[in-house]
């Protein structure tokens, strides 16, 4: 089984350069990159002008399933993905049961072979039912297939069991990605707390919420030596006390979403729920700061924090409908129209953060186009022009705030170990 | 016709022409009120609903009376015995009151944004009677009508609102409403019930009441719900009545001629001293009077009736 990538831009990470190159693909691995392969025997695809591209990763994303199945299942968001330029994704515990045991691993990876399109690397709990009390078997999780550690939805409010789960995760080599986020701070909050809650009159969430547990976990990260990736950052604190644990040398990661670059506190106002977020969106400096970031590589990675709910929990007051939004098939077209198109990242350095940087933070294979890596590539073509339309996702979720925008640099194939999983080849 | 809007969500958005037009139909409204016979076949064949959430008792039933003086049927639901408890969801509860033919919604409910959210979905004119935190129109609109009646014009007057304005819609709608009229509003609260960027709003923020007191034309002192001590963001109620109470000789800091007025249901003794809420400068009762008007007056422009100067 050949396919040969003709004529395409593709992006090499190494090199950061974007070479104009052919891309051949046998039996799921790159045979080879170079001018002029020949095209006998094999499936062409036709990607003049198109950037060819390692697989995207997204490492934060809701798959909701088991339990959840009405927000989304393993099929629909892998499907979501595919349709994104994702090739593989991350999925986040917080499922019923909690992923905190080697059967809902198990499950989670079976459920995926079944659908065959996106690739899916379950994430374990810190802690037995995300609880924050006690730690998981981190090892059995590790063993079999779990390719990190986080209790995503929910702080591990005691630093003394965070302390003990990054010795033991250190141990494994097993990354820790915290959700940081103080509940004696967020209260009841519902949105940043700035000039937009107090003319709203919804409870507002202080970055403090959210940069104190940051400035706790990286305290401990470094007395314990253990991996840490900080999820979905929202704040220019957030950003600064990153830029310093690097200053310092620490083995400290972070990420934030394309809605956190994109948009901010100003969208809350209508009251849609498809702006409640958690982290919230923040305030104007808060956005600029995270584009500095961005710049200046102290945000490695961009990843959805994709978070279906269904439309009925979310046609409710602001208050009463639940956090999140879905983002798997509009973060491509965010990352070029907002960091490309605005000159925030080079095409090189997006592709960086959406794939290159990802599998690098997991350990898993792909995030660069070479001779023997796995055949995962995303082909995006920078100049097709999009309007976001709910009722065209895979996705179950239609809760995006971004309805209606025009997005310009799009996936038009996604490619899973040599196969088209998603657009015309 | 009527008003400019179309729903009375708040005072946010609300042009000064529509506060000026409301404030002007209040007056005969006011009118019918002291008559012997309180009734004008005005709305003869509408159907007012009131939707509340949360309990209420003075809101709810100057809503009901300012319906009945102008004719109008009046039904109410309360969240309680009704398919709100049954779990319906707020927009269906919307849908079904309008379907029933109601001409204006009045709402009250705890989140901040339930107007708004009732507003997109249904055909009739919904009246915000209080979302959460975030505004309580009608009661703004008495409080300028009240100000109004006593001091003649907006002109130069300066309105100090004291206590909890984290929390207080009612401290919202009077911002936005007298800002746009062009009053100086000073507000004081503890550090811990003032919400953040307040001054970006238009207003002067003091920690200090006697400061914020110090030369005002009115003092609008709002209701301190107790539980806020348990939330630590108060030590006791006993340390804000020391600090905060508006007392004889804080009164005395404000203009001789100052309004004193308060939206109620009063704490006396906390927030307020019964000595100066019985007092002189005190128009708490009329404030009551004048809420049935301005909410006759809504009721009649929002349901697509002209300025009058009488009502027979």
């Amino acid at each position: 089984m050949k396919l040969l990538i003709k004529g395409g831009e593709v992006v090499a990470v190494d090199r950061l350069t974007v070479e104009k190159a052919d891309v051949l693909v046998v039996d799921g691995l790159i045979a080879a990159i170079g001018k002029n392969l020949p095209v006998e025997g094999a499936e062409v695809i036709a990607a003049n002008g198109q950037l060819v591209c390692p697989g995207l990763i997204d490492i934060h994303v809701h798959l909701r399933e088991p339990c959840f199945e009405a927000k989304e299942t393993i099929a629909t968001g892998t499907a979501a993905a595919a349709r994104g330029g994702f090739t593989a994704v991350a999925c986040m515990p917080n499922t019923n049961s909690v992923n905190d045991n080697v059967s809902v691993v198990n499950f989670i990876l079976a459920q995926a072979a079944t659908a065959g399109l996106a690739r899916v690397y379950p994430i374990g709990a810190i802690t037995k039912s995300s609880k924050g009390k006690e730690i998981t078997e981190m090892a059995d999780l590790k063993a079999a297939g779990a390719v990190a550690v986080s209790d995503d939805g929910l702080p591990v409010t005691s630093a003394g069991v965070m302390r003990r789960a990054m010795q033991y995760a250190g141990m494994l080599d097993l990354p820790v990605i915290p959700h940081c986020e103080d509940h004696s701070l967020v209260a009841n909050g519902v949105m940043h707390e700035g000039y937009y809650s107090t003319v709203l009159g919804l409870e507002g969430i202080p970055a403090a919420a959210e940069e104190v547990m940051i400035a706790r976990d990286i305290i401990l990260a470094e007395t314990t030596g253990c991996k840490l990736h900080i999820a979905h950052i929202s704040t220019a604190g957030a950003v600064e006390l990153v830029r310093r644990a690097k200053e310092r040398g620490l083995d400290v990661t972070c990420e934030v979403t394309p809605h956190h670059f994109t948009l901010t506190d100003q969208a809350v106002v209508g009251y849609h729920t498809a702006t409640k977020v958690n982290p919230p969106l923040r305030s104007e400096s808060d956005v600029a700061a995270i584009k500095q970031g961005l710049a200046d590589g102290t945000i490695n990675v961009i990843a959805t924090d994709h978070a279906p709910h269904t439309l009925e929990e979310k046609a409710v007051a602001y208050q009463d409908a639940p956090f999140g939004l879905v983002g798997l098939e509009t973060a491509v077209g965010l990352v070029f129209t907002e960091l490309v198109a605005t000159g925030v990242l080079t095409v090189v350095q997006a592709i960086t953060k959406l794939s290159t940087n990802p599998a690098k933070v997991l350990g898993v294979p792909g995030g660069r186009l070479a001779v023997g890596e796995i055949a995962d590539i995303t082909i995006i073509d920078p100049l097709l022009e999009t309007k976001v339309d709910p009722k065209k996702f895979a996705s179950k979720g239609k809760n995006t705030p971004f309805s209606g925008r025009m997005l310009q640099g799009l996936p038009t194939i996604t490619i899973v170990g040599g196969k088209v999983v998603y657009g015309e080849s | 016709m009527g008003l400019q809007c179309r729903h009375l969500l708040g005072l946010e958005h609300i042009s000064v022409a529509d506060i000026l037009k409301i404030l002007a139909t209040a007056r005969p409204m006011k009118d019918i009120i002291k008559r012997q016979i309180k009734k004008v076949p005005t709305l003869r064949g509408r159907v007012v609903t009131t939707v509340f959430y949360e309990n209420s008792t003075r809101t709810k039933m100057s809503f009901d009376l300012a319906a009945k003086y102008l004719s109008a049927d009046v039904v109410g639901l309360s969240a309680i015995g009704s398919s709100i408890q049954k779990g319906e969801s707020l927009a269906d509860t919307a849908r079904t009151v309008a379907a029933m033919g109601a001409d204006v919604l009045v709402l009250r409910h705890p989140a901040s944004g339930a107007a708004a959210l009732l507003a997109d979905l249904v055909p009739c004119a919904v009246i915000n009677a209080g979302d959460g935190r975030h505004e309580h129109p009608t009661q703004a609109l008495l409080d300028l009508f009240t100000i109004k009646d006593h001091k003649g014009s907006f002109e130069g007057l300066k309105v100090a609102i004291i206590g909890d304005i984290l929390h207080s819609r009612v401290a919202r709608s009077n911002i936005w409403g007298l800002t746009k009229l062009g009053v100086e509003v000073r507000v004081a609260a503890p550090a811990t019930l003032l919400p953040p960027e307040l001054s970006r709003l238009g207003v002067k923020v003091y920690t200090k009441v006697e400061e914020a007191l110090a030369g005002v034309d009115v003092i609008n002192v709002l209701r301190l719900q107790l539980e806020r001590q348990k939330q630590s963001l108060l030590p006791t109620l006993r340390e804000y009545a020391v600090l905060y109470g508006v007392n004889k000789e804080r009164l005395a800091l404000a203009k001789e001629d100052a309004l004193l007025m308060h939206p109620g249901p009063m704490n006396r003794g906390i927030e307020i001293t019964a000595e100066v809420a019985d007092g002189d400068q005190a128009v708490i009762t009329e404030q009551v009077t004048n809420g049935v008007a301005i909410r006759m007056a809504l009721l009649y422009l929002l349901t697509g009736g002209e300025i009058v100067e009488t009502i027979n």
